[in-house]
């Protein structure tokens, strides 16, 4: 949407009877340079210094004082964001589609769904955090685990998968909805076999997003699945993720080494999430 | 037949319940916050908790004031710094951005959201706080840098992907003929932008910054690793300060009895102070849709 035409020179010489202009746009263009500046230096900055720290001992199985391995908390990292989607992802899914497919429009229920997902979505993770710590530790009884982490984790990321599951359904167009009943097919096969599979990328593009913040999140963490830095027994057992790892060893103030090289990795993974996320956005636009 | 058409009213209520989860995760959020911490805020007494200048866990005196002050500065700072540069970035995003460059910086933006809070909070602690200790040192204050204006600098940075994603938006949602009239009628490319578009879009730009708001009041981690976290009447903008959120990390690990439940108290003040905001977007949204 650039709408500059003509030379520079010839727009300098525009500018040269609107001083005022001229700074403005000097201010914009600052602007612009400040922040992604900001992104590039934060970015080299975390590589210059973490990749030379990037040793095998941190990727050993087992975690000592010495080593500080950041394997564990990969491992449950990955158990985590597992048990998170599978939880998420089937409930964000099938609500989106009761609110596109089947709910009535002006329907006073849809609103307060609408309402509650919005504010799901504006509630700080601490916030999650301390209800996790409440509701699944103590409450349910499950002690500081990777279950309880990752049911509170399940709720923070239902209100990005419902949105963008939405988004996608919507998006389909309807005539592929009457194609499909004037065949003969019912309105479940109809959402399943038609609707839904024209929507995946969409869908996608939520879930993925929404490993993103899974995989980031520290605050909603500490407290339900706890800080322990060895491999988990089972979902029953306490395990730090990555993330929190990351918090722990900057806070030590003792192994600021391994914590540059624990940031390299988390930020090289939340880099490829969120290109994979474009990707799959893009494809959602070209078809 | 029969059979198709049990599976269909089954399958029908299997996705009615499920969009009752999140109707259900806001009510038992609700319920187990203000029934933990509204019976301390009794004990404690509402006012004297809310404004108690004392953090005492160990005499049992509770008053959370510093720490809504605290959180109040930072989220100030970071409005000031964070909302002009992300305007900015935002009409650069829209109206002056080279169409090859676009994507990149667009993707760029969304990193930006995407990057995890210890990672900023780390860079914050191994950038910033040095930065600005030694500013505060040349400017003759003393402090280790772990300050307000650290934490605001930091959330600044945070705040940007929400403030740059949402105004973008909302000045592309504006008709173009908007802008080229104010064009037509003389008006420079910027004077058009500032004096036509960007009213014009107001009600999305006020969203953004509510948007941004609630994003630096609730942020924890990053602030926890910038701010120094000292519980008590903040005393300048290099002195330490500590936030509401961070509260609540810092001393449930350890905490039991009453001082548990006023840690929780903290986070329902927290938690009430997002709701406030969350319903002024939502009455900001329906407002600019009846338009």
């Amino acid at each position: 949407m650039s709408r500059q035409g003509g030379s520079v020179k010839e727009k300098l010489k525009s500018y040269k009877r609107t001083p005022g202009s001229f700074i403005v746009m000097l201010l914009v263009l600052l602007a612009a340079i400040i922040t992604f500046a900001a992104l590039l230096f934060l970015i080299a900055y975390i590589l210059v210094n973490g990749v030379p720290y990037l040793k095998p001992s941190l990727f050993s199985f087992t975690y000592t004082s010495d080593n500080a391995s950041l394997m564990p908390a990969l491992i449950n990292t990955l158990i985590m964001t597992a048990l998170s989607l599978l939880i998420a992802v089937p409930l964000g899914i099938f609500s989106a589609i009761y609110l596109v497919e089947y709910a009535k429009r002006g329907n006073k229920f849809v609103e307060i769904i609408r309402l509650t997902t919005e504010t799901l979505q504006g509630i700080p993770s601490i916030v999650y955090g301390l209800f996790g710590m409440l509701f699944f530790v103590t409450f349910c009884h499950w002690g500081f685990s990777i279950l309880a982490g990752a049911f509170t984790l399940s709720i923070m990321v239902l209100p990005l998968i419902m949105r963008s599951t939405e988004e996608a359904l919507k998006s389909v167009p309807d005539s592929y909805r009457e194609g499909s009943f004037g065949l003969g097919a019912g309105k479940l096969r109809t959402v399943f076999r038609i609707v839904l599979p024209s929507a995946v990328p969409g869908i996608l593009a939520g879930v993925i997003l929404a490993v993103g913040r899974i995989v980031g999140e520290t605050a909603a963490l500490i407290y339900t699945a706890g800080t322990l830095a060895k491999m988990p027994k089972n979902v029953m057992s306490s395990g730090r993720t990555l993330a929190v790892h990351m918090y722990n060893l900057a806070s030590e103030g003792l192994y600021m080494d391994q914590a540059y090289a624990t940031a390299v990795i988390l930020l090289v993974l939340v880099v490829v999430i969120n290109t994979l996320s474009g990707i799959a956005a893009k494809k959602l636009t070209k078809s | 037949m029969k059979r198709k058409a049990l599976t269909e009213i089954v399958m029908q209520v299997i996705f009615f319940v499920a969009a009752c989860a999140s109707v259900l995760a806001v009510a038992l959020i609700c319920i187990f916050l203000f029934a933990n911490g509204i019976p301390a805020m009794k004990e404690i007494g509402f006012v004297k908790f809310l404004t108690g200048t004392l953090w005492r866990p160990k005499n049992e005196i509770f008053g959370i004031f510093p720490m809504i002050v605290g959180s109040l500065y930072v989220t100030a700072g970071a409005i000031i710094i964070g909302v002009p540069i992300g305007i900015l970035t935002a009409v650069f995003m829209a109206y002056y951005c080279p169409e090859r460059i676009y994507k990149p910086l667009k993707a760029a933006t969304e990193l930006l959201a995407g990057i995890p809070s210890v990672i900023y909070g780390f860079f914050g602690l191994v950038v910033i706080v040095p930065l600005v200790r030694e500013f505060g040192r040349t400017m003759g204050f003393h402090g280790n840098g772990n300050s307000i204006l650290t934490a605001s600098i930091l959330l600044g940075m945070m705040i940007l992907p929400t403030i740059i994603g949402l105004t973008e938006s909302s000045l592309r949602a504006v008709p173009e003929q908007y802008y080229e009239g104010a064009v037509a009628l003389g008006a420079t490319h910027e004077r058009s932008i500032f004096r036509v578009v960007i009213p014009a879009a107001k009600s999305g730009v006020i969203a953004a910054l509510v948007l941004g708001i609630g994003r630096a009041i609730g942020e924890t981690m990053a602030v926890i690793m910038v701010a120094g976290n000292q519980a008590r009447m903040p005393e300048g903008i290099f002195r330490g300060v500590r936030t509401l959120t961070a509260n609540i990390v810092i001393e449930m690990g350890y905490a039991a009895g009453l001082h548990r439940e006023a840690l929780i108290a903290t986070g329902v003040v927290l938690f009430v102070f997002i709701l406030i905001l969350n319903f002024s977007v939502a009455l900001l949204k329906r407002r600019s849709e009846h338009e």
